[in-house]
Order: C-alpha cells, then sequence, then structure tokens
C-alpha cells in the first residue's frame, strides 16, 4: 500500500476558500456544493436561494452541476464540493467531459480526510491526483492549488473561463463550526427554481 | 459535445417480440410531446433505436453515463434548470442507483425512468437474474413508481402515463420494459 504522501501543512483555510469561490456573486452564478463540509462552508458565506445545498447523494455534486449547466448555458455553474465526495462519483468527470459544457467548474476543496467522519485519509493523501485525472479524462483546464497567489488566479477561471474546468483546491484538515442551511429538499429544490426560472 | 461512433446492436431475433418493434419510436414520440429535453442513459441493447433517435434530435441533450445514478443528478440539475429528462438503463443499473434515488424522493424531482428488463423472460445469462428478480420491489421500496410494459402496442400509453404522473406530481416512477417486448439477447 502507499504511504502518505503530504508534504507539509497546507497553508489555505477552507472557509476563505469558499468565500474566494463565492466572492461579489449575482444572479448569473449558480452554485452546488457536496454533502457535508462544503455544504456548511458555503451556507457560511451567506445564504442565496441559487445554492443547491445537498444533504446526502454523496457522489452527484458534479452531475446535478452538469445537468444545470446543460440546461442554462447563459449562466455560470459552479461545483464546489469534497475530495471524498469527488471520489465517489470520479466518473462524472468523464461524462462530464463528453459534453464539454463551456460553463461548467468544479473546485474540489481537498484536505484529503473525510473530515465528516473522523478526518479519515481520503484517496488524495495517498497521492491520487484528481486535477491529472480531470486532464486525462479532457476537461478544458485543470488545476491543482496550494498557495494564495494560486487561489487568486484560478478565481477568475473557475468563474468565468471557458469550461469544463476543474480545481483540486490543497486546504488545511480543519473542522471549522457547522453553519447549517436549509434541510428540505422540497423547500431547497423550489426556492432555486423560483429564483431562476420564476416559478417552481 | 464529442461525437461517438455508432453502437452496434447485439443480435435480438432469438426471441422475436411478438408485433410492433416501431415500440420505441412510439416513446420517442411522448419525449417529443411531453418536451423531453435531457436524455441520461447506460445503454441497453433494448433502448438502442431510442437512443439513436434522441440523438438525432437537436433539441435534446443526450448525455452518456458511466454508471446509471449519475443520472438521477444529471437529470435533478436538469429540473432545476428547467429542463425536462428521461433516463435509460437496463434492469442491472437499478442497483446502482439506491442510495442516489433519495435524492429524488426527498427533493420530489420528477425523475421518468425507462427500464428494459434483463434476467426475467427467456434468459439466458444467471448472472442478469438476481437483478431482474429485484428490480420491481426494490424501486418499489426506494418510494419509485413502478409500471409494467409488456406488450409493444402498449408502450405508448404506458411512457405518456408515467410521464404525466412524474412531470405532474412531482414523482420518480420507472417504466419496466419486459424482454417479451424487447426480445431476449441471443448468444448465438
Amino acid at each position: 500500500m502507499r504511504k502518505s504522501t503530504r508534504a507539509a501543512t497546507p497553508s489555505l483555510e477552507r472557509r476563505a476558500v469558499m468565500r474566494a469561490l463565492v466572492s461579489d456573486r449575482d444572479d448569473d452564478l449558480l452554485v452546488v456544493p457536496g454533502l457535508g463540509s462544503t455544504n456548511y462552508d458555503l451556507a457560511a458565506t451567506g445564504d442565496h436561494p441559487l445554492n443547491f445545498y445537498l444533504w446526502g447523494a454523496m457522489g452527484a455534486a458534479a452531475m446535478i452541476g452538469l445537468g444545470l449547466a446543460l440546461a442554462q448555458p447563459r449562466k455560470r455553474v459552479l461545483v464546489v464540493t469534497g475530495d471524498g465526495e469527488m471520489l465517489m462519483g470520479m466518473g462524472g468527470l468523464a461524462t462530464v467531459a463528453v459534453q464539454q459544457p463551456r460553463n461548467l467548474a468544479i473546485a474540489v476543496i481537498d484536505n484529503e480526510r473525510y473530515a465528516e467522519t473522523g478526518l479519515q485519509r481520503t484517496h488524495t493523501a495517498y497521492g491520487v491526483d484528481l486535477a491529472g485525472i480531470a486532464t486525462a479524462a479532457g476537461f478544458e483546464s485543470a488545476h491543482t492549488i496550494r498557495s494564495e497567489r494560486e487561489l487568486a488566479a484560478a478565481v477568475p477561471l473557475l468563474r468565468g473561463a471557458p469550461g469544463p474546468v476543474f480545481a483540486a483546491i490543497k486546504v488545511r484538515p480543519d473542522r471549522p463550526p457547522f453553519v447549517l442551511p436549509e434541510k428540505d429538499g422540497v423547500e431547497i429544490k423550489n426556492r432555486f427554481r423560483r429564483a431562476l426560472l420564476g416559478a417552481i | 459535445m464529442l461525437t461517438p461512433p455508432v453502437p452496434t446492436p447485439f443480435n435480438l431475433h432469438h426471441m422475436p417480440p411478438k408485433s410492433g418493434s416501431a415500440w420505441p419510436d412510439r416513446i420517442y414520440d411522448v419525449f417529443v410531446r411531453e418536451r423531453i429535453r435531457q436524455v441520461a442513459y447506460v445503454p441497453d441493447a433494448g433502448h438502442s433505436r431510442l437512443i439513436e433517435r434522441c440523438q438525432a434530435d437537436h433539441r435534446m441533450k443526450v448525455v452518456v453515463l458511466t454508471t446509471e445514478e449519475e443520472g438521477i443528478g444529471v437529470l435533478a440539475g436538469a429540473w432545476l434548470g428547467g429542463d425536462r429528462g428521461a433516463l435509460l438503463m437496463q434492469s442491472s443499473g437499478v442497483g446502482n442507483c439506491i442510495n442516489m434515488l433519495s435524492l429524488a424522493t426527498v427533493c420530489r424531482f420528477p425523475l421518468l425512468m425507462l427500464v428494459t428488463m434483463r434476467g426475467e423472460w427467456g434468459e439466458f445469462n444467471p448472472w442478469q437474474i438476481p437483478m431482474g428478480h429485484g428490480t420491481p420491489p426494490i424501486l418499489e421500496q426506494a418510494g419509485v413508481l413502478v409500471y409494467r410494459l409488456s406488450a409493444p402496442e402498449a408502450a405508448e400509453e404506458t411512457v405518456e402515463a408515467a410521464a404525466r404522473i412524474v412531470f405532474n406530481g412531482d414523482r420518480a416512477a420507472a417504466v419496466l420494459i419486459s424482454q417479451r417486448v424487447i426480445g431476449a439477447k441471443s448468444f448465438k
């Protein structure tokens, strides 16, 4: 079995990363977090009707983003999920790459841990390279982000460059306080559709 | 989107369907009438004609999946963005979907599934039998409405009826298409 590969503790903090990813958002940005930490991170930036909060469906965040991006080609769709969630739906990177949605970006906030269940190491802690997999699948661009400077360069790509864009953003394995968004799936769905389409 | 090569269907003539081999075209007609805009699939030989019709229709975005549960996410996203969709798979794929069906049922996303059955009528491959046998009760346990399509003549009305329940009632429903309709796969 491979040994854990982490060289040094990353400097980036997950909540600050999420704030940067959705900074100055407007109604042309549709955001899908994964279940668990990224769901709370997104809620911590402030509630928004164009957030589709997930409390389950592990592995589906990128796929929900894909269906949404295909339905709304004039809007920017940003999936922000965790490494564990992305690993469970890794085949979805191939499915996205076949469709080549120009308006879809996937950011993985990668703490190399299953934070919800006790910070057990994920595959990325053993060197599995999600950006490399996205590149090989056929993403327009894919990056691994390790510093403030790299994050500052990646945010405009994730928010506006022709997609599909992928970024794995290495962060410290912190567990910041829970910020819990709406939990009722029907309410989250109807609120999103009302804000986007004007009807449920 | 990248252009895929056209798949070669398996030989389906060992146990031919009784009549009405144009049933996939009738299902396509329902898709057009119901304004289906995203069609996600893991292929089955029994769905090959319908997939080709959808791929030829520029109004439809056709999404090939690596595993069936991806389609439940794709169609949830489609609905959030205002698109109606349909998910095509064979019965072995139903097992891959079980946890992901909670996305559809908890949020009450409309989810129209067309499932070609294996492991039942005249099946040659014993490895298909467990999931073929389990498909109806598993879907019902997961909260999906189940409709049977056992004769090609009933394809249009059955899929139309399921689509109306799905899109008017915000529910998940599966139409199980019998091997009596498709013809059992031949290994000769």
